[in-house]
């Protein structure tokens, strides 16, 4: 059956009918739609784990059990999940194990644009890369066989643009779903130094063996056109390759990018005259076809930044550009921002408006950096503005007001270790969770704050209150953070204090269908003196238009937080 | 066959993810081969957004770049005008009228530049201006001015109304089709 699927859920389909049985992950753009996709088949078991590193320790421990297992994360979570991903390469799988991971080049949506094929080098995974959503079908239900017959996990490695994009896809029918039986294999599965040391040198020769494995697997395919040029390359690139220059030379294209082949390799660099490998980010293609040692160009000619795309190739190779239409005017950037009414505003306007320094995390609040808030002065990675935060402390010895936010599902991710280093190590750190009850940035995902699983069923819920007194945490309020003065005195009173603590700011997210707007607010155009008070909260709603505030209606929740802020009373509520 | 190239665009929350699906099932349905490609996360929360749809005998790249799109509809002004030297200088632009504010013009620290819409036509390309927002409030809700608009591109594509029709009704909720088929009406049969 042919039906046009992004990217993720063709990798999701082939993950069904690969016989998958158990699938646990954490939320991550551009990974987040193919445990979504798979949380609909109501025959497996998929589950929103709190962080990657749980999530691959579960698809672990249901593969030990003889269950086809998967995750799906992306590129900066398996920096998370690495320290079960390196000893799983050794233990190997009993049900086939599968490790979807999606890099983000040109950081649509990330921090960083880091290269995940690293990971599959270093710890000697094999990883396919799918060119379109047709082999994201095929190579994640391929994955599970490759993954049983050598005894390993298998990392699929997606980029935005395949995980996100649409093509037709061919699908087909479940298979191979029932679960092995379980048998005790201590050499196999204890990990401790003796069986360890015996399994390192099966993993070398595993190696080998899937080199062999890729000099012939239909994952790497040889397309022979013009033979001036020959390019090597692989999944996004392949396409922009095809798109530029047609049958004009000839492409090896790379389905199974860890292990490299040698001979498909050296036979292909035998037919063309002149070598050129095209993939996004590192030289990783690049670098191995150097080692065997044959002449080859890359990143001479591609940048190691961003997205390429078909004009990338043109470029390179001087082949005719489009004419464009041109206008000149100043377009204004429109970077995204909080919505109208966002929960998070408040407290952002609190932390700002009396200057404190705050250390950010990573959801929807790290928009509260931008203007007007600028509220924030570092983001890292999930959970690092708790321990960032006591370590700050920890130098500043209490010159700076000093806080962090962190969001509830980042909280539970990896913010709760730092919170307990906080309390450990005492510093008189501020913490506060914005609790928006979901994992907001990514989609609205549930977390096990949420008190609702994956499927939205009723779930166990974790008391935010209840935990950060267990860890040792005194001082913990709770606020409503369309209470300005509320969050203010919270704000001034917790960074005074010489003790740690934790302020819940805690209200749900605009967007939850749970949450009801109130009518908008509007401006009394007498009233408003066009003094930009409002301005100052960065609500996509409100302008100035004639040198009076307006509040867009379509817009407005009526959370009435720029209510509060208007000196002389211009801000009304509509009868409610 | 050449590869025809469209994009869409605007700003996050108008409604181009649902431009995006009709036209993929349509096309599909046409016997094309389909690439639709756009970036979800952070740019959706009021972020400028693009969808690029490509369709033919063959597509390889999801992407469109400089100079390749044949159509751009546009949901809103500016954005127009940032995704203009994607156009062709032969392509087309369906455009809605509607202004909205970017953060920075919102903080003072830039203007919008209202003229916008003169300065694309300058350029040569052939623009079809509509208020779709006003049009999709006669149909019933403000939510179907990417009906509205699809509607318009309708009379652009060469593909059967009833074939529209049919791609509609399976692409939206059951209680809004009614409302989402007039959308449709109304943006196609809008005279400029
Ligand atoms: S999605 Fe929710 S949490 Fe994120 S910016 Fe919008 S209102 Fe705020
Ligand atoms: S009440 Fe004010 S701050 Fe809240 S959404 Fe409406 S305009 Fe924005």
């Amino acid at each position: 059956m042919k039906k046009l699927l992004i990217g993720n859920e063709a990798v999701s389909r082939g993950l069904y009918e690969g016989g998958i049985n158990v699938v646990s992950s954490y939320p991550g753009t551009p990974s987040t739609e193919i445990t979504e996709f798979l949380s609909k088949y109501d025959d497996i078991h998929s589950e929103w784990a709190p962080n990657e590193k749980v999530a691959l320790e579960v698809a672990f421990g249901a593969s030990l059990a003889g269950a086809r297992s998967a995750c799906a994360m992306k590129h900066v979570g398996l920096n998370v999940a690495a320290d079960p991903l390196f000893t799983l390469s050794y233990t190997g799988v009993t049900g086939g194990l599968v490790i979807c991971v999606a890099d983000d080049p040109a950081m649509h949506s990330s921090q960083n644009e880091q290269d995940s094929r690293h990971y599959a080098i270093a710890s000697k995974i094999p990883m396919l890369e799918p060119a379109d959503s047709q082999e994201c079908y095929r190579f994640a239900k391929e994955a599970f066989r490759i993954s049983e017959e050598f005894d390993t996990p298998v990392l699929l490695r997606l980029t935005t643009r395949i995980a996100h994009s649409q093509s037709i896809t061919d699908i087909g029918e479940r298979e191979n779903a029932e679960i092995k039986q379980y048998e005790k294999k201590p050499a196999k599965y204890i990990m401790m130094p003796a069986y360890a040391k015996a399994k390192h040198p099966v993993v070398e020769e595993r190696t080998k063996k899937l080199i062999a494995f890729s000099e012939i697997c239909d994952f790497n395919r040889i397309e022979m056109g013009g033979t001036d040029i020959g390019i090597i390359t692989a999944g996004d690139c392949y396409q922009y390759v095809k798109e530029a220059l047609g049958d004009s030379v000839s492409v090896l294209k790379l389905g199974m990018l860890n292990p490299l082949p040698e001979k498909l390799i050296r036979d292909f660099a035998a037919k063309v005259k002149r070598l050129v490998v095209v993939e996004e980010l590192d030289g990783i293609i690049e670098t191995h076809v150097r080692s065997l040692g044959l002449p080859v160009e890359g990143k001479s000619l591609f940048t190691p930044i961003g997205e390429y795309n078909q004009d990338t190739v043109r470029k390179v190779f001087r082949s005719a550009l489009n004419e464009k239409a041109d206008c000149e005017v100043n377009v204004p950037v429109r970077p995204p921002m909080m919505c109208a009414g966002c929960p998070h505003r408040g407290m952002f306007y609190a932390l700002s408006k009396n200057k404190i320094t705050v250390m950010g995390d990573i959801g929807c609040y790290t928009l509260g950096a931008q203007a007007p808030l600028t509220a924030l002065d570092s983001t890292l990675c999930m959970g690092a503005s708790v321990s960032g935060l006591h370590g700050f402390n920890l130098a500043d010895k209490g010159q700076r007001r000093t806080a962090c936010v962190i969001g509830d599902s980042t909280f539970i991710h990896s913010g709760i270790t730092g919170l307990i280093n906080v309390a450990y190590n005492s510093t008189s750190s501020t913490v506060i969770v914005l609790d928006n009850s979901i994992t907001g940035m990514t989609g609205h995902q549930q977390n096990p704050t949420t008190g609702y699983n994956i499927k939205g069923d009723p779930a166990s819920k974790v008391d935010l209150e209840a935990l950060c007194k267990a860890v040792g945490i005194k001082r913990i309020r709770v606020v409503d953070p369309y209470n300005i003065a509320e969050c203010e005195k919270a704000v001034l009173e917790e960074t005074a204090s010489d003790e740690a603590s934790v302020i819940i700011s805690r209200r749900p997210c605009v967007l939850l269908k749970s949450v009801k707007a109130k009518s908008p607010v509007k401006v009394d155009a007498d009233k408003c003196k066009g003094c930009k008070k409002c301005m100052t909260l960065g609500c996509p709603a409100i302008s100035i238009k004639n040198k009076k505030a307006v509040i867009d209606h379509t817009l407005c929740v009526g959370c009435d937080v720029c209510k509060q802020l208007c000196a002389f009373g211009a801000i009304e509520s509509e009868d409610r | 066959m050449k590869t025809t190239n469209l994009m869409i665009v605007g700003v996050g929350g108008q409604g181009t993810l649902l431009a995006s699906k009709l036209l993929g099932k349509l096309l599909v349905s046409e016997g094309y081969d389909v690439k639709v490609s756009e970036v979800h996360g952070m740019s959706q929360r009021g972020g400028s957004v693009v969808t690029y749809v490509r369709f033919g005998e063959k597509v390889y790249s999801p992407v469109i770049t400089e100079g390749e799109a044949d159509y751009i509809v546009s949901f809103e002004k500016i954005e127009a005008a940032r995704y203009l030297s994607c156009l062709s200088n032969k392509g087309k632009i369906i455009v809605n009228n509607q202004e909205i504010d970017p953060m920075p013009v919102i903080t003072g620290a830039a203007v919008y530049p209202t003229d916008v819409l003169e300065k694309v036509k300058e350029s040569g390309v052939f623009v079809d201006e509509m208020n779709a927002l006003d049009l999709a409030e006669s149909a019933g809700s403000a939510k179907a001015v990417n009906i509205v608009l699809m509607g318009r591109l309708a009379r652009y594509l060469g593909i059967g109304r009833e074939k529209w029709v049919k791609a509609i009704e399976e692409t939206v909720p059951a209680k809004t089709k009614e409302m989402n088929l007039k959308a449709f009406e109304l943006g196609y049969n809008y005279e400029m």
